[in-house]
Parts: structure tokens; sequence; C-alpha cells
């Protein structure tokens, strides 16, 4: 078993800010990616899911702790390898759909064929033939967030990193959406880590589940489901199904309250 | 198809005004307002002229110099103020009071510190156009949305390449917008400028021309601005919606 990206006692704590104490927002805490592994996160809303990303992906450097990814350090740069999916609608409004999709590729000088080729695999994969020179205002939500997933396959990420990529989509589409991820995952082979809040969406997707507590969040528990690489949404009828979702709910039922007393604690 | 759109605006503002100075011509009589067509010949005629040359060089030259001081120093004191978050919240107010201030009240200023001629006149015209460009570039500069450069991280993109392919793209349109509504107001405060204690330019043969009330060079000079102002506004505005295209999000 390779491991992909390693961390190691990391915690983020929020420096303060007029009117604001430092918030301590995740860990400390170690975990493991593996090789080729579909990895979901899960945990109350506000416990640090987000700022996980951040630090694994590079994007913001941990308080205290190490980040590795394939061996080497990460510290304040992504660094190649890794795509990042955000929760946010990221796509260029001012591009059309295949200028998105092109855009690292531009930006990294490779030759123009290669861009070409790759791009319109990506256009492809993602059932975006048709949407090619729409500008994104003339996409749905669920479209949109196709090309920012379109835009970080084209750099072949070997470890692709969603934040809450279908959190603003309704529940068919969220089930379509999770299918080609699926689908995505097996054929790049690509080590992929989804943040989600949804448990049945991270059981469903998932060959391991990290529950984080509420903040600061770190894992209280890494289920593993034992569900075959070749799964699709038809998964959830299994009569075995329904129990890692049950375990899930119980593992973070008192956590969510905790966040919920949090929030209001916040809010005074 | 596209361009009979654009130009059907302007087309139907220049039709729409004309029957209008018709009619009010036919009602108010030859000494208040000389009939459109005799006007645009004697516009005609004057354009010709060779004393009528140095007039318009000298609007155009100081309507030039204040957009490029308003466009430019617009643009740049809006993303300073834009990408400081304090020096925005403290100056905002301050630029939206300079703003709503009927400017022709400091003229007098103006003119005390520039001299009469064509550093006044640029400095009034700057006056006018520089504020609405600060304030829409501020905004720009302020509102976009932080996704966008955390994206461009995540490409790997290099601060340079982010300002460039991000940052500029992401502002463009509001900054634009600001660039369009400065460039009229930079007319009108330019125009402004000449009306008063100025020895040369269209704003000068204007005012001449109400000494000697001679209606028809006063509209033929009305008319030529009024020409240059729409033409150039319907080129802005229709730059202006195409960079919005992709904006409706
Ligand atoms: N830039 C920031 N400055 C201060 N606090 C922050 C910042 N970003 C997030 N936080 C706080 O850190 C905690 C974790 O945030 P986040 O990682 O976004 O949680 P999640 O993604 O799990 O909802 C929250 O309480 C949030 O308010
Ligand atoms: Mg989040």
């Amino acid at each position: 078993m390779t491991v992909v990206a390693r961390l190691t006692d990391v915690s983020r704590i929020y420096p303060p800010r007029a009117g604001h104490a430092a918030v301590h927002a995740l860990g400390p805490l170690s975990m493991e990616l593996r090789a080729g592994e579909f990895f979901s996160v899960v945990g109350p809303s506000g416990c640090g899911k987000s700022t996980l990303l951040d630090v694994l992906s590079g994007l913001a450097p941990p308080s205290q702790g190490t980040v590795e990814f394939e061996g080497k350090p990460v510290a304040g740069v992504v660094p190649e390898g890794v795509g990042v999916v955000f929760q946010e609608d990221a796509s260029f409004p001012w591009l059309p759909v295949e200028d998105n999709v092109a855009f690292g590729l531009r930006r990294q000088g490779m030759d123009a064929a290669e861009i070409k080729r790759r791009a319109d695999f990506a256009i492809g994969f993602m059932g975006l033939n048709d949407f090619r020179r729409a500008y994104p205002s003339q996409l749905s939500g669920g479209m949109r967030q196709r090309v920012c997933i379109a835009r970080t396959l084209v750099l072949q990420p070997r470890l692709i990193l969603l934040d809450e990529p279908f959190g603003a989509l309704d529940q068919q589409t969220r089930l379509l959406m999770g299918d080609e991820l699926l689908r995505l995952w097996r054929e790049t082979s690509a080590t992929v880590m989804l943040i989600t809040h949804a448990l049945d969406e991270a059981n469903l997707l998932s060959d391991r589940i990290g529950v984080m507590s509420a903040r600061p969040g770190r894992f209280i528990d890494v289920v593993e489901t034992g569900w075959p690489r070749d799964r699709d949404s038809r998964l959830a009828e299994r009569p075995d199904f329904g129990a890692v979702t049950s375990k899930l709910w119980s593992l973070l039922r008192t956590e969510s309250m905790r966040a919920l007393g949090q929030g209001a604690v916040a809010a005074q | 198809m596209t361009a009979v759109r654009t130009l059907r605006g302007p087309l139907l503002l220049t039709v729409t005004l004309l029957v209008a100075w018709q009619l009010l011509h036919q009602w108010a009589g030859d000494t208040a307002l000389t009939a459109p067509l005799p006007t645009l010949g004697h516009l005609w005629e004057m354009i010709g002229q060779k004393r009528f040359v140095p007039h318009v060089t000298e609007t155009g030259l100081a309507f030039l110099q204040a957009l490029a001081i308003s466009w430019i120093g617009g643009v740049g004191i809006g993303v300073l103020l834009g990408g400081h978050k304090l020096s925005g919240e403290v100056a905002e107010p301050i630029l939206v009071g300079i703003y709503s201030l009927p400017k022709i009240t400091l003229y007098p200023v103006i003119l005390l510190l520039f001299g009469l001629g064509m550093s006044a006149k640029v400095a009034f015209g700057a006056l006018h156009g520089i504020i609405p460009v600060a304030l829409f570039t501020m905004n720009a500069v302020r509102n976009v949305n932080r996704t966008y450069p955390r994206a461009g991280r995540s490409m790997r993109l290099s601060p340079a390449q982010t300002a460039w392919h991000i940052l500029i793209p992401a502002t463009l349109p509001e900054v634009f917008t600001g660039l369009r509504i400065g460039f009229s107001l930079t007319l009108l405060g330019t125009m402004l400028g000449e009306l008063f204690a100025s020895q040369r330019g269209l704003g000068f043969l204007l005012m001449t021309a109400i000494d000697l009330n001679d209606v028809q060079t006063i509209l033929a000079i009305a008319v030529l601005i009024s020409l240059f102002a729409v033409a150039a506004n319907s080129i802005l505005l229709a730059i202006d919606k195409r960079l919005h295209r992709g904006a409706a999000a």
C-alpha cells in the first residue's frame, strides 16, 4: 500500500482579527491517503473540513505539523499533481466552456495541439460537447460544476480534492454526478478525497470515510465500506448499505449537536 | 444583424431629436431656434473654415488630456482603494461627497490654481470624470469573487498570471462601465470649463455666439458636440454590453 498524502499532527489556527478571537479550526490531526482510494470526509458544518482541504492542497500552510504529498513536504503552494474542485462555483464567467477547461494548461505554456487533445477529452468525458462555446452564465449549476471538474481533470492530477462540489445541486443531479465521479475515479486511477455533508453520498462513493468531530476538527473514526471498485448508485439497494449510513450517523449525532451549540454561542 | 441592433438606438435618437427640433422651431421661431436643415448647413460651412480648426483642436486636446487623467488616475486610485480595505472605507464617503457636489462651485478655485487656459479646462474635466472611474474600479476590485484567485493558485498560476488572466478579466466589465460614465462626465466637465474664462475652443465660440445672439452658430456647435457624444457613447455602450455578456450569473 502506497501513501499518496500524509498529514502529521496538523492543526490550523486562524489568527485573531478585528473584533474576533483566534479560531482553532482544525486538529491536531493525522491522516494518510492511500494510492488510488476514494476517501470521503464527513463532519458537522464549521468543523474544519474546508480548512483541511486548504492545508492538504497547499492553499494554506498548517499552523503546526507537516503535510506531505508523494513524499515531499507541502507548504503554502499547491504541488503539481494535485487538483482542487471548490464548493463555490469557480468557473470563470468571462470564458466560454472550452477556454475554461483549457485554462490551466494554457498557463503552463503547453503545446497547443496537446492542449486541444486533452481539453477535448475532458469536455467529452464530462458530457459538455454541446456547450463548448457557451458561457457559464448560460449553464445550470450542475453543468458549471462539470466545467470545474473538467478544468481540473485536464491537468491529469494524481490526487483530486473536492470540497462539497454537489452541495448546491438537487438530489437527482447529485446522484448522477456521484456516478460520474466514480467513473472518473476508476478511469483515471487517481486518488480522490471528497468532502461532503451527505452521509449516504459518502457511503455510496467511498472506500473509506473519515468522520470528523465538531471544531476543532479531528477524526473520531475512519469507516471502511468494503464496496467493490466497480460500483454505482444502485449500491444503495444492497441490504448492508443502510448499516454503514447508520454507523456514520451514530458517530456524528453528538458531534453535530455540539456544533449546533457552538453556532448558538457564536451567534450571541 | 448585430450592426443593425447596435445602430438602432442612436439612429432612433437622432430622428426623434430632429423631429422635435423641427416642431420646436415652428413653435418658437427663428430668433430662438433656427430650423434643423439650415443649421446643419451652417455647421458644414463652419467645419470647412480654416479659423474653426484651432478651436476644435483646442477642445479635442483638452478633452483627451482630461480623459487620460480620469481613466488612468481613476483606475489607479480605484485599484489602491479597492485593494486596501481600510483606505477604501475611509475614502469612499469622501469620494461620494465630492461626486455629488456641484463642481461648478469649485471652478473659481481651479482657475486660481491653474490660471486661464488649457490646464484649467483639463483639470475641470478630469475632476468630473476621475471619481466615478475610481468608485467603479474600487467596487470591482472589492467584489472580485475570492474563489477565482484561489482557483488560480490551485492551478499553480504565478502572481503575475493571476493578475493578468484572472483579476483583470474578472474586474473588467465593471471597470469599463466606470470608464464609460467617466467619458461622458469628463466631456461635460471639459465643456463647462471652456464656457467660462477661456480664449479658445468650442466652448469659447459658443459663449461668443451667445453674446452676439447668433442662434444658428450656438445650435451648430451644440449639434457637433452632441454628435460626438452620442457616437462615442454608443460605441462604449456596445463594448460594455459585450463585456457584461458572461457576467449575468
Ligand atoms: N479565514 C478565516 N478566518 C477565521 N476563521 C475562519 C476562517 N475560515 C474559516 N474559519 C472558521 O473556521 C472554522 C472551520 O471552517 P471551515 O473549514 O470552513 O468548516 P467546514 O468546511 O467544515 O464547514 C469555522 O468555525 C469558520 O468560521
Ligand atoms: Mg466548507
